[in-house]
């Protein structure tokens, strides 16, 4: 691969109690990229997120930071390297609006006292340069829809202007058309030069903007796999385990066996 | 985000995105978003000049945004029906009367607004206030203490109960309505306890507390003046931020909408000053609520402090992720509602001659939420403004002025009083519904 990983993860392991949750997985996001990260419930995504974003310390393994080892500890530590995370629910205040919404616990100010202005103006930049449409940066949060929140959501991880986003299912609940909204901002965020994980579980979204996926099975890692060149089937094979059964096993051999 | 009507929206808005994406494609998303913002019928922007302003205005009271609206129109109505069944009570010393009773509670009140933002209650602030007026009194009149120093002792022990609050539900996690329910019961007996035999404690002539209700500016210029200075500080703040906005190419208010709205609070000023003068001149009482209102105002809607209140009301769970030190603000805002109470509590002293052991109890309380939720702020956390406050403590005083000067009992104005509550809320919650229906809580 040409271009040079921003972050890399080596052999990271994580233990919850009795639960094995991650072993020795390893992974690497490359700037202007869009990694998918899927497996089944339990395969331990958003585990391996979480210790990235410094909510879980790993226990094993170690993490490399444009090529550099660094620990990530405490959310803080991820958001001052440059990871921003977009979690599932999404932790929007829908009493607040917009503007409000976007700068929250990052507010432009003279000394305490809010600069509205400087902080609308760059919400519409960004919002602009992003090509969000939403009906005005002025209205409470609680009155745009699924799709339009989803999108501050994202938006608003951008505003410490982070090298690398991760995106926890950000299409779960949402239908057709915003979906293809949230998909375009996410191919927007790429030609920006960020790099982006992206957790999902629908495939069809993996295939339409993800550059490479990774595939975690059962806390390890499983594959990673080139979309252009990797058929649909491969990947939910690695995701389901469905290469490795009984029923391939034999197919495998009976097959050498005529072989030979 | 659940009802059908939000589904349309959602639909219809994902029409429009589709509409106009082959434009995105075409322009290959370079930035220049400002320039080909395609105008949506449906979208939010105001048209300029009045008419906009107007349209905007009929949107937001279809919607369900009511505001001030029926504090407004429930003020004029009272003040009809009282006036028409007694002459007295639009005259000046009527007027002046209630300019100075609302101090006391609303000051309170104003310490409430930021208890129902954080989405919290506190039940304890007329104990709090009786507490506050104690502590003055034993330390100033028994004690023979500086009567500056025992006020602001008074104060800061208000401070400190509020903080305690705080601590445990914040800290300990003990629900806020328990912890202060606890507080109404325990501070009223330390209050009792304070005041010990003598039962209630004069003010003594000169004091500072006797001034707080019972010193008026007479000379007619401090009342015009005030107004002046007020309505020129409004017009200045709204000139001052529309350039500020036209000069950074956002939408700024129109003109028209400044000189209307700098008007109408030109005549609601100067017809105040004016009745004032006509009797003892601009109340010191109302000079201090004033200023607490205006303070309390600024710190909620225009800094950071104010912005992480909502954010809390509004989303505990989204303002920590947000780095908000969620637990400070909930401590701090019950402090802040206990030293309000407390100073509060020094003017109701001043209006009643003296500390006593039953100052703060009854329906000061009750006054004091309802007032505030008269005013407009939500039981439901998260939205409201520091001047509903004084919107709401007017109401109320208006009626208890009223029904005083037409000799009914108290049984009589606790009724009404409650009946007034009870629509505030309905309205609250209704309007919280409608708000919901049109796609904005």
């Amino acid at each position: 691969m040409a271009k040079e990983s921003v972050l890399a993860l080596r052999g990271i392991s994580k233990r919850f109690g009795a639960v094995q949750a991650l072993t020795d997985v390893d992974l690497e996001v490359v700037a202007g990229e869009v990694i998918a990260l899927v497996g089944d419930n339990g395969a331990g995504k958003s585990t391996l997120v979480k210790t990235i974003a410094g909510v879980h310390p790993i226990d094993e393994g170690s993490i490399e930071w444009e090529g550099r080892p660094v620990s990530i500890t405490r959310p803080h530590d991820a958001q001052e390297l440059g990871i921003a995370t977009v979690y599932q629910d999404l932790a929007l205040c829908d009493n607040l609006d917009v503007v409000a919404n976007l700068f929250l616990g990052n507010e432009a100010r003279h000394a305490s006292v809010l600069d509205e202005i400087a902080m609308e103006k760059r919400a519409m930049e960004l919002l602009d340069t992003l090509s969000i449409r939403i009906p005005s940066v002025r209205i409470p949060v609680a009155s745009l829809s699924g799709g339009q929140r989803q999108v501050v959501a994202i938006a608003r991880a951008l505003i410490g202007d982070p090298k690398v986003v991760i995106l926890d299912e950000p299409t779960a609940a949402l239908g057709v058309e915003q979906t293809a909204q949230v998909l375009d901002l996410v191919e927007r965020l790429r030609e920006r030069g960020l790099a982006v994980i992206l957790i999902s579980h629908n495939m069809a979204d993996v295939q339409a903007v993800a550059d490479r996926v990774a595939v975690l099975r059962l806390g390890r890692n499983n594959g990673v796999f080139d979309v252009a060149t990797t058929s649909h089937e491969e990947v939910i094979a690695a995701i389901t385990g469905a290469s490795d059964n009984a029923v391939t096993r034999r197919q495998a051999r009976t097959e050498k066996e005529a072989a030979q | 985000m659940s009802d059908t009507v939000d589904k349309e929206r959602g639909t219809e808005d994902t029409k429009a995105g589709s509409g106009s994406a082959p434009a995105d494609g075409a322009d290959g998303g370079a930035g220049n978003g400002a320039a080909d913002r395609a105008v949506d019928p449906r979208l939010l922007v105001r048209e300029q000049g009045f008419a906009g302003y107007l349209t905007e205005f009929r949107r937001k009271v279809r919607g369900g945004e009511l505001g001030s609206l029926p504090v407004i129109l429930g003020l004029i109505i009272i003040a009809v029906i009282f006036q028409s069944l007694n002459e007295n009570f639009l005259s000046a010393g009527s007027v002046s009367d209630i300019g100075v009773y609302i101090a006391g509670t609303g000051i309170m009140a104003t310490g409430i607004v930021f208890v129902l933002l954080l989405g919290e209650i506190d039940l304890s602030v007329g104990s709090v206030a009786g507490v506050g007026a104690a502590v003055w009194a034993v330390l100033s009149v028994t004690h023979g203490l500086n009567d500056w120093l025992a006020v602001l002792i008074a104060i800061v022990a208000g401070l400190c109960i509020g903080g305690l609050h705080g601590f445990f539900f914040a800290k300990v996690g003990v629900p806020a309505f328990v912890v202060t329910l606890a507080g109404f019961l325990g501070w009223s007996g330390l209050q009792i306890w304070l005041m010990g035999q003598e039962g209630s404690i004069n003010t003594p002539d000169g004091s500072v507390v006797e001034d707080l209700t019972g010193y008026y500016f007479e000379d007619i210029a401090a009342a015009y003046g005030l107004a002046l200075v007020g309505v020129l500080a409004y017009a200045g703040a709204l000139l001052v931020d529309a350039r500020r906005r036209r000069a950074a190419k956002l939408p700024s208010r129109p003109v028209s909408e400044i000189v209307v709205r700098t008007v109408a609070m030109a005549v609601v000023a100067f017809v105040a000053a004016y009745v004032l003068n006509q009797s003892r001149g601009l109340p010191l009482a109302l000079v201090l609520f004033l200023a607490v209102l205006v303070i309390a105002d600024f710190g909620v809607r225009r800094t950071t402090y104010g912005r992480q209140i909502f954010a809390v009301g509004g989303n505990a769970e989204a303002a920590r992720r947000a780095g908000i030190n969620v637990e400070w603000v909930r401590i701090s805002v019950f402090g802040i509602a206990g030293m309000l109470a407390a100073f509060g509590g020094l003017f109701i002293a001043s209006l009643s001659g003296g500390a006593t052991k039953s100052l703060g109890a009854g329906n000061t309380l009750m006054n004091v939420i309802a007032a505030a939720v008269i005013g407009g702020t939500s039981l439901f956390g998260g939205r409201g403004k520091i001047w509903s406050a004084l919107l709401g403590i007017l109401v109320i005083q208006s009626i208890q002025q009223g029904l005083n000067l037409l000799g009914m009992a108290s049984e009589i104005q606790y009724m009404i009083t409650g009946a007034v509550l009870l629509a505030a809320v309905v309205i609250d919650s209704v309007s919280r519904r409608t708000q919901k229906t049109a796609g904005r809580t």
